[in-house]
């Protein structure tokens, strides 16, 4: 395809280009020429930076917006990616990541972890648990049952997300309502701003690896779509394919959780907007998801940074654009959809 | 000469939980044969169809193709072998024609595949033999149901299989795309290509099919040569609705119902022997069907 492979060249210097106005961004607004001065000083040795500019642009850079500005990236290029796959191996464009319960899941394990514990650590470790747990619990209701694997699959998910949302509504409850109720409140809302270099590299190198797997999978993905017997019928192992792309996208959703809570809508919508510019072809889908995604969620997040004074919440942000962004696809899209 | 059976059911039984849907079916299907399943709604056909293709499990007996049950084949195999054309879909993404036929190349793919050089001319080849290499481009899901009916048997040329299973190809299209389907089957059976496919249409099976097999709840009641076992009293008995199989000037046969709104008389006659000598043009599109039968071998 023609636009696809212009498309990828393009996207990926709107990518790095959004990531470098980005680090300007913020509090301290930082020209972009002192910026590229410093990284070019910084990487090359090329030019020179006063010694206390240096210290400065350098713990504002690298320790403080660079480790937010690829966790977003990283976040909406995860979410779209997953979304993809999502819709494409359960039949239905409508459908996210947080189909089979992994965010719901996620949720409660992060209330549950901030309610009880006191290492930040733990919260982290039972958010990731918890949403594995959702989706194996969705899988498992499906499995009691003889019939349409997907159909039951998604209800499996209607399950399993509803006793999580119980739950987290449990702990919410008995939540010390001062301090404990407003942390998870708050980290529902999904937010960036607990964001560091480690926690980024420890998700993040599992979530490029389930993007580039996916990615390699997607020629399976496009028959999936066409539903279970067809795919069957062309010789794919469709109970094994799946599961193991659940497996994926649910690593990714769940780490998404672990590294800024709740951000909904980018999974839904930006598998629309890609397939809007480069087709249903899975191939060409999912990496073009996951440039749009990464970019939409830098882009998202500056906003959600610049707005207003106090930071808003990212997750009410994605939101915000999300929902009239929607309604709006939902119009141009329905051609393709019946 | 006596052919090895390429498919094979023995004994085979299938039902969900409560409810038998077939019942100790055997039957052997020999490589070039087109077969037609003919049955009411209901009747199991379907289910037989998705058994041959491992789709399903069957509750007791097996299913063998060339000698091996095909539930201990990879479906990798098994694809290489049979390809399913299901009955005309929409799909629920905009795929290009060219891509749902490249689709057909997955068996011949190992993980992480990228379509070669070779998938690609399959591919087009498949399109330009069922002459819808125009459609290439387009969304699957914008051009017609004759068009996404070829699309789907392209795809199955592609998978390089040998035998189709076709779930009632015919329903959904409009007449002549039915003819064009029919003769698309006879040219691809001449070549070799076997054929096992369900219609809710008697003529289909008498126009093209070698041998049509009769299934009523779940059971085969009749199986053999289509012009001895598609008659009056056979259909009476599968779809409960009175039928005359009348034969034209040729071997060509056609189905008249016996009553529909009084033209009994009509019907009953055979139309041959009808007072009425048949206007040319009529006598032109008799022969267009008529070139559609098969010819001998």
């Amino acid at each position: 395809m023609k636009i696809g492979k212009n498309l990828f060249p393009i996207l990926s210097l709107i990518l790095i280009l959004m990531a470098g106005v980005s680090l300007t961004l913020g509090k301290y607004p930082v020209a972009f020429p002192d910026m590229v001065r410093f990284f070019l000083y910084k990487v090359f040795n090329i030019g020179y930076v006063a010694t206390e500019a240096y210290q400065f642009l350098g713990s504002l850079f690298i320790d403080i917006r660079l480790p937010r500005i690829l966790a977003a990236a990283l976040i909406g290029a995860s979410l779209s990616v997953s979304g993809a796959a999502f819709q494409a191996m359960f039949v239905n464009p409508l459908v996210s990541p947080s189909l089979l319960g992994v965010l719901a899941g996620a949720s409660f394990g992060a209330a549950l972890g901030m309610v009880f514990s006191k290492s930040w650590h733990a919260v982290q470790v039972l958010t990731f648990t918890f949403g594995f747990v959702a989706v194996l619990i969705s899988i498992g209701i499906a499995r009691m049952h003889k019939g349409n694997t997907i159909l039951l699959l998604v209800l499996g998910g209607v399950i399993s997300g509803a006793l999580f949302t119980s739950l987290l509504s449990i702990v919410k409850y008995i939540a010390d309502p001062y301090n404990q109720l407003p942390a998870i409140t708050q980290w529902l809302m999904g937010g960036l701003s607990l964001v560091d270099g480690k926690i980024l590299l420890a998700t993040g190198i599992p979530q490029i690896a389930g993007i580039v797997l996916i990615a390699l999978f997607s020629g399976y993905l496009n028959a999936l779509s066409m539903g279970d017997e067809e795919a069957r019928a062309l010789g794919i192992h469709v109970e094994w394919i799946r599961m193991l792309l659940i497996f994926l996208a649910t690593l990714m959703s769940a780490l998404t959780v672990v590294l800024a809570g709740m951000i909904g809508w980018v999974g839904l919508i930006i598998p629309h907007v890609a397939r809007m510019l480069v087709g249903p072809d899975n191939k060409v889908l999912i990496p073009v998801c996951a440039l749009i995604g990464a970019i939409y969620l830098i882009i998202v997040d500056d906003v959600s940074r610049m707005l207003f004074t106090v930071e808003i919440p990212i997750g009410i942000t994605t939101s915000l654009i999300g929902i009239p962004f929607f309604a709006v696809i939902l119009r141009k899209a329905k051609k393709g959809w019946n | 000469m006596e052919l090895k059976p390429l498919i094979k059911v023995e004994g085979m039984s299938f039902g969900y939980t409560q409810k038998i849907v077939l019942n100790d079916v055997n039957l052997a299907i020999a490589e070039g044969e087109i077969v037609t399943l003919l049955g009411p709604n209901g009747c199991g056909k379907s289910t037989l169809l998705k058994l041959m293709l491992g789709l399903l499990r069957p509750v007791r007996g097996s299913i063998f193709f060339n000698g091996e049950d095909i539930l201990h084949v990879s479906p990798k195999f098994l694809a290489k072998e049979i390809a399913y054309v299901p009955q005309t879909h929409r799909s629920s993404f905009p795929y290009a024609v060219m891509d749902v036929v490249l689709m057909g190349r997955i068996p011949h793919k190992t993980f992480f595949f990228r379509y070669s050089k070779t998938d690609m001319r399959v591919a087009h080849d498949a399109l330009e033999r069922l002459s819808i290499l125009h459609l290439a481009n387009r969304a699957y899901t914008e051009i017609s149901g004759g068009e996404r009916q070829l699309t789907l048997i392209a795809r199955a040329l592609a998978q390089g299989a040998k035998t189709f299973i076709m779930d009632e190809p015919a329903s959904g299209l409009d007449y002549g795309n039915q003819l064009r389907l029919l003769d698309q089957i006879i040219k691809l059976s001449r070549e070799g290509y076997t054929f096992i496919k369900s219609t809710h249409s008697p003529e289909h099976a008498l126009w093209i099919a070698d041998r049509a097999i009769m299934i009523k709840n779940g059971a085969i009641v009749s199986d053999g040569e289509c012009d001895d076992v598609i008659n009056g009293e056979s259909l009476f008995r599968l779809y409960n609705a009175r039928v005359n199989v009348l034969r034209l000037n040729g071997s060509l046969r056609v189905c008249v119902p016996e009553t529909i709104c009084g033209c009994q008389e009509l019907a009953k006659s055979p139309w041959m022997s009808l007072d009425m000598t048949p206007p040319e043009d009529m006598m032109e599109s008799k022969r267009e069907v008529c070139s559609l039968q098969k010819g001998p071998k």
